[in-house]
């Protein structure tokens, strides 16, 4: 079962207990311990694999010199031959024999090496994703536990604390009062401030039609006219 | 680990650099929490906590009881349908409180955290706005 599907069915249980933990702390300590094990595992497995690598090398170098001594008898033999040395060149033809047998030995230690070198590799390939998802699953069960105390310590706060807590309706209906308020103000001030002006009677007058407007080009010309 | 204490000292800070008044304070825990009063918002906080991994900022919409009958799928529809379109903010239930939240890398700024103070606060009322019809 993943980390996450268990935590959905703890969740799932329906609301919970304040204090009670979703996760305890002893199976996040086991899950760290298990976490803990792999990377030792997983260093283990690098030490050794370097081990392999380097005894697979060292096979191959004795392998290549080996051939290279083979090749040099094989020539030894036919130069024996054509001197007509019969039994050197069977003398020399079995330290051949000789060194092939060596030659299979190391061949297959060789052979040997790289498979349990490609193992390592694929161990460690292995555990690397796997430590790698168990890490991701820690954060989990770490964010869930957080959050989970996190929720304890908020709740009980309301809880001490005189500040009784609101339903989300009567808090913004609360919040929206402020900034009617706030606006209220705003405009008040504004009207204050024109009438400090003493601009706010006068324009209310003009507005009405009481007193005049601003001189007008009509007004002027129908004064000059009533003159004549 | 982001230490809430620093966090809370530079978040006043931002905060009235940004002409973003608000109050930080500290709930003591096993895990501590910040509660972030804003000013004219009184009545809705916002929750900081931080883990190794994030910070965790956390409003509080409602709880399951304040939904009238029969209207909880509707609510879980439609909260998934708006989750994307809302800017920081997802929506989430923690027990039987619906919830908004952000979550940010321990990384992040002071300033970072501010803003995602002001864009969770101002989702939260507009959350609360819009699901207004569904509450008792």
């Amino acid at each position: 079962m993943s980390i996450l599907n268990k935590i959905f069915t703890a969740i799932k249980g329906g609301a919970r207990e304040a204090g009670e933990a979703i996760i305890d702390k002893n199976s996040i300590r086991i899950f760290e311990q298990e976490i803990k094990d792999s990377e030792d595992q997983l260093e283990k497995a690098k030490r050794d694999l370097t081990g392999i690598l380097a005894k697979e090398m060292q096979a191959a170098r004795k392998i290549k010199s080996l051939k290279e001594d083979v090749t040099k008898h094989e020539q030894y033999v036919s130069q024996a031959l054509s001197k007509g040395s019969e039994d050197l060149a069977l003398e020399i033809a079995q330290k051949i024999a000789d060194i092939q047998v060596e030659l299979a030995i190391e061949e297959k230690s060789q052979s040997s090496f790289a498979g349990h070198g490609k193992r390592l590799k694929d161990m460690i390939k292995k555990t690397h994703k796997g430590l790698a998802d168990m890490k991701r699953q820690l954060v989990m069960v770490k964010t869930t536990d957080s959050v989970q105390k996190a929720t304890i310590s908020i709740t009980k706060s309301y809880a001490s604390g005189s500040s009784k807590l609101l339903t989300a309706k009567e808090s913004l209906d609360r919040i929206k009062q402020k900034q009617l308020d706030l606006e209220d103000r705003l405009s008040v001030s504004e009207s204050m401030d024109d009438d400090f002006d003493g601009k706010s009677l006068d324009e209310k007058m003009k507005a009405a039609g009481i007193i005049e407007g601003d001189n007008k080009a009509q007004d002027i010309l129908a004064k000059l006219k009533a003159k004549k | 680990m982001v230490d809430t204490n620093i966090l809370a000292k530079s978040l006043e800070k931002q905060g009235e650099d940004a002409n973003f008044p608000f109050v930080v304070n500290p709930i003591p825990g096993e895990v501590e929490v910040l509660q972030i009063v804003i000013e004219d918002r009184e009545e809705l906080p916002i929750f900081i906590s931080t883990s190794d991994e994030q910070i965790l900022c956390i409003s509080y919409l409602f709880a399951e009881g304040e939904l009238k009958n029969d209207v909880l799928d509707k609510v879980n529809n439609e909260m998934l349908l708006a989750n994307t379109a809302m800017p920081l903010s997802s929506f989430a239930k923690i027990n039987d409180q619906y919830v908004l939240y952000g979550a940010m890398s321990v990384n992040s700024s002071a300033e970072d955290v501010v803003h995602e103070i002001q864009t969770l606060s101002d989702n939260t009322i507009d959350a609360i706005e819009t699901m207004q019809n569904y509450l008792k």
